[in-house]
């Protein structure tokens, strides 16, 4: 049995549906992360771990106790909001010690605890300040200590670093999954950020309008996506609309040029379908044993440690991410270019 | 969240009896003036009296003096502060509160004994006292309409719109009044308003001031008759709640309008 | 214009000043600040839990919108009127005074009078309620939910909530608004004066019966009397200002 578990949690709201039929199992000492647009219903689902909201159907249990009735005061889930939600009367050290404080914990413990946390968060010498004394990261962390400080069961992060600068932002992703790891305390985190979950998670679940799409180990969910939402909103992608040529071989049409695919494919000869293919995986030149594409130069973007470049073949256009190198030689607009890459790059997905 | 609900019906409850109870009294009371039977008598009294449409009408005029002079001293200055002076805008501001700090009775006892004595008599003639009233008023509702203006040209982009003026060739006059005054109606109006509201209800400085204003008179009635204060107390709030709903109406509820003790 | 008033600080000796201890005038400073700090604390509570009421409480939005314009309203009606009102209800004559007594109970021969400083008191609270609730209903407003459901999360109780976090958050306005009850209270005269015709013992009132010319016809106790009042109102404000800045820096 795993530690926490969402048994077909749905919450409607009036008579829309905010989460449908939501049913996740979360190992002790995971980091799962909730991924979706706004309005999928991943911060839903959170208040409901955390017992803001009641579930209108489905329950909650946390190493095999019912939580869905409990009070949030009574759940010891620790929860860290997106606006930081910290007490403004109290100092940093006053505000982590909150948690032991109203537990009625003597005095030298609280003391204790809250040295440790800070020193965790590498804020020891800023326990006298108030709130609005500190940067916004800083305030962030003092969340994240003070919901860690009452050693809950799990972790609750609600968009955290949504109001940050991008630099703190990375520094502190870094900085929770690390405290997390020592800690080995079960997490869920809810994003919109794709590349933030996929870099911290071990197991993301991509969300949509209230259900859930996909769950998997990052690189399951970015390489092998089982639905075109997932495929789409993970990372960039090229979807192209193909006509098969010959299902046993995995061939397929486009325009004038056709190319393979990984395997055989089930829809019929002559069936329209998708062709997903990921920007990375087009490389230019001719590769022995790789498909081929030309196609002319429509714009060069350079990004920095990626180049891209689009590129339009017959009515479709294509993007192209090519590594940055110092001897690379910048196509021009306008140039017409041959591009090749593997078959097994690609997977096809039946047209809408 | 589940929350009990019983607690903030109860103060709700206490609240409403406590403001209701002298209403509804002051109502029932007004419509006694007839022996024995509920009738409009007071009110019929009250409205064909001659002193009340004299007296009503005169705090009319004297609160549309103070509107009109009110608003050419604050809506130039005001905007002026905006545009060039942010600096002071704290020390306008507590300028502006400095009428709170100094009650009425003290306002009235400083402005007579400056004003009556040489080389300014001017608490001779009627004219002269209705200046120093007009000018007694503008203090009292400073901050009030101080404080409209303000948001008004909080809320517009007054940098903006006078430097678009003037790169289309307007002078200061102009825009003054045909830019910044039209954006300013809505809260050119609340001030107006609560202006009137507190001029005509004003009762210290027009009776020192010894002249005919609506204040004054309803202490009169007030010290000679049974029923007509009642029902002017019932007229007075309902021209209170009318000004006031008017004030809500045109700010959507934004600002909420404090008045005071007087 | 504006400088009318601040020349009233013109010619006053130290006698003045000294005068001001004279037995009732002393009273009246004792009588002015007790009525308003009464009517300063429990306006203050009541307007705060009306205010409670009608956001926090949960009322219906369309309850707190008749509150709020009721308040505005209240809290302009002070003066003759008010005056008025309250006499008609609780006077000697009053319809309530008269209810009470066909039910058995007679007000007046228990001691009450609204022509006393308790009446005055309860008259005053019709404006000063209402000040607080359209003060305290933004504060209460300003109370992050974020906060109440951290604090939840962190294993307290509401009323830990209301202990540790809301309250101190609270505390500047609620006592600075209460001040400024204060401050309303002291300078009010209108009302006092409609009620008892100058007969109370008040500051106000006092420095009116100087303008008037009545019994002690004395410019320069005039003043120092103002000059009082002057210090006393400032001192309110300052204190105003100070608890409105420190609430001020907590709520970024």
């Amino acid at each position: 049995m795993a530690y926490l578990e969402l048994h077909n949690i749905s919450k409607t709201f009036g008579g829309a549906g905010a989460v449908v039929d939501f049913d996740l199992a979360v190992e002790r000492g995971e980091f799962v992360s909730f991924l979706g647009p706004s309005g999928c219903g991943k911060t839903t689902t959170l208040r409901m771990i955390a017992g803001f909201e009641l579930p209108t159907a489905g329950k909650v249990t946390l190493d095999g106790q019912d939580l869905t009735t409990k009070a949030p005061n009574q759940r010891n889930v620790g929860m860290v909001f997106q606006s930081y939600a910290l007490f403004p009367n109290m100092t940093v050290g006053k505000n982590v010690g909150f948690g032991l404080k109203v537990r009625g914990r003597p005095k030298d413990e609280i003391e204790g605890r809250v040295k440790e946390m800070l020193e965790l968060i590498k804020m020891s010498h800023l326990e006298k300040r108030y709130p609005y004394q500190l940067s916004g990261g800083q305030q962030q962390r003092v969340a994240l200590a003070r919901a860690l400080a009452i050693q809950p069961h799990v972790l609750l992060l609600d968009e955290p670093l949504s109001a940050l600068d991008a630099k703190i932002r990375l520094e502190l992703r870094a900085e929770i999954r690390r405290i997390q790891r020592e800690l080995q305390i079960t997490t869920v985190y809810v994003t919109h950020d794709q590349e933030e979950a996929l870099s911290i998670s071990d197991r993301v679940v991509v969300m949509n309008a209230g259900r859930i799409e996909q769950v998997g180990q990052p690189f399951e969910i970015y390489n092998f996506p089982r639905t075109e939402f997932v495929a789409g909103f993970v990372g960039t992608l090229n979807q192209l609309r193909v006509k098969v040529v010959d299902a046993a071989s995995g061939r397929v049409a486009f325009g004038e040029q056709s190319f393979l695919t990984g395997g055989p494919l089930e829809a019929g000869n002559g069936a329209p379908v998708l062709a997903m293919l990921r920007p990375e995986e087009l490389h230019f030149g001719v590769a022995p044993s790789e498909n081929q594409l030309t196609g002319k130069v429509e714009s060069v973007n350079f990004l920095g440690s990626v180049v891209r470049i689009q590129l339009s073949v017959g009515p479709a256009k294509i993007t192209l991410d090519a590594l940055n190198e110092r001897r690379l030689n910048l196509p021009r607009v306008g140039d017409i270019q041959t591009f090749s890459f593997p078959p097994h790059a690609v997977w096809v997905m039946p047209a809408a | 969240m589940r929350r009990r609900r019983f607690w903030p019906w109860f103060w709700l409850a206490l609240g409403a009896i406590y403001f209701f109870v002298p209403l509804l009294a002051t109502g029932e009371f007004s419509l006694r003036a007839q022996r024995d039977t509920l009738s409009l008598l007071a009110y019929q009294r009250v409205l064909q009296d001659n002193q009340f449409i004299s007296s009503f009408l005169f705090s009319l005029r004297m609160a549309v003096l103070t509107i009109l002079f009110g608003l050419l001293l604050i809506v130039p200055t005001a905007y002026w502060v905006h545009l060039r002076l942010p600096r002071w805008r704290p020390l306008v501001e507590l300028l502006t509160l400095l009428p709170f700090v100094i009650p009425v009775i003290v306002l009235v006892f400083g402005l007579i004994r400056t004003y009556s004595s040489p080389p300014f008599r001017m608490t001779t003639t009627p004219v002269t006292t209705d200046i120093l009233l007009v000018g007694g008023y503008m203090v009292i509702s400073l901050p009030y309409l101080y404080r409209s203006v303000d948001v008004g040209l909080r809320a517009m982009d007054v940098r903006s719109l006078t430097e678009a003026a003037q790169s289309l060739g307007a002078n200061w006059v102009t825009i003054l009044f045909r830019v910044i005054m039209p954006n300013l109606r809505t809260a050119v109006l609340t001030g107006a308003l609560l202006t009137l509201a507190i001029v005509i209800g004003e009762l210290t400085l027009a009776q020192y001031l010894a002249r005919p204003a609506f204040g004054p008179y309803m202490a009169l009635l007030g010290q000679n008759r049974a029923y007509e204060p009642a029902a002017l107390a019932i007229m007075s709030f309902g021209m209170t709640w009318a000004a006031m709903g008017m004030v809500y109406f045109l700010t959507r509820g934004q600002q909420a309008q404090i008045g005071g003790g007087h | 214009m504006i400088g009318a008033f601040q020349s009233a600080q013109g010619e006053f000796t130290l006698q003045h000043i000294a005068d001001l201890s004279q037995r009732f005038i002393l009273e009246a400073y004792r009588n002015s600040i007790q009525v308003s700090l009464i009517t300063a604390v429990v306006g203050g509570l009541f307007g705060f839990l009306l205010a409670y009421a009608v956001t926090i409480g949960g009322l219906p939005v369309l309850v707190r919108a008749m509150v709020i314009t009721f308040a505005g309203v209240a809290s302009n009606f002070a003066g003759v009127p008010l005056a008025f009102a309250f006499i008609s209800t609780l006077g000697r004559t009053g319809v309530l005074t008269a209810l009470l007594k066909s039910g058995g109970v007679n007000l007046y021969s228990q001691g009450f009078s609204l022509y006393t400083f308790a009446g005055l008191s309860l008259t005053y609270l019709y404006f000063q309620f209402p000040l607080m609730i359209l003060i305290m209903a933004p504060a209460l407003d300003g109370l992050k939910r974020e906060w109440r459901e951290a604090s939840e999360n962190l294993g307290a109780t509401g009323l830990q909530y209301w202990r540790h976090v809301a309250m101190p958050i609270l505390l500047p306005s609620m006592l600075g608004t209460m001040v400024l009850l204060f401050g309303n209270a002291f300078g009010a005269y209108a009302t006092a004066y409609a009620l008892t015709g100058g007969t109370l013992d008040l500051v106000t009132i006092l420095i009116g019966a100087q303008i008037r010319g009545n019994v002690l016809y004395d410019p320069g106790l005039g003043f120092a009397l103002a000059i009082g009042m002057i210090v006393i109102m400032s001192f309110s404000i300052g204190l105003y200002s100070w608890l409105q800045r420190r609430s001020e820096r907590w709520l970024r």
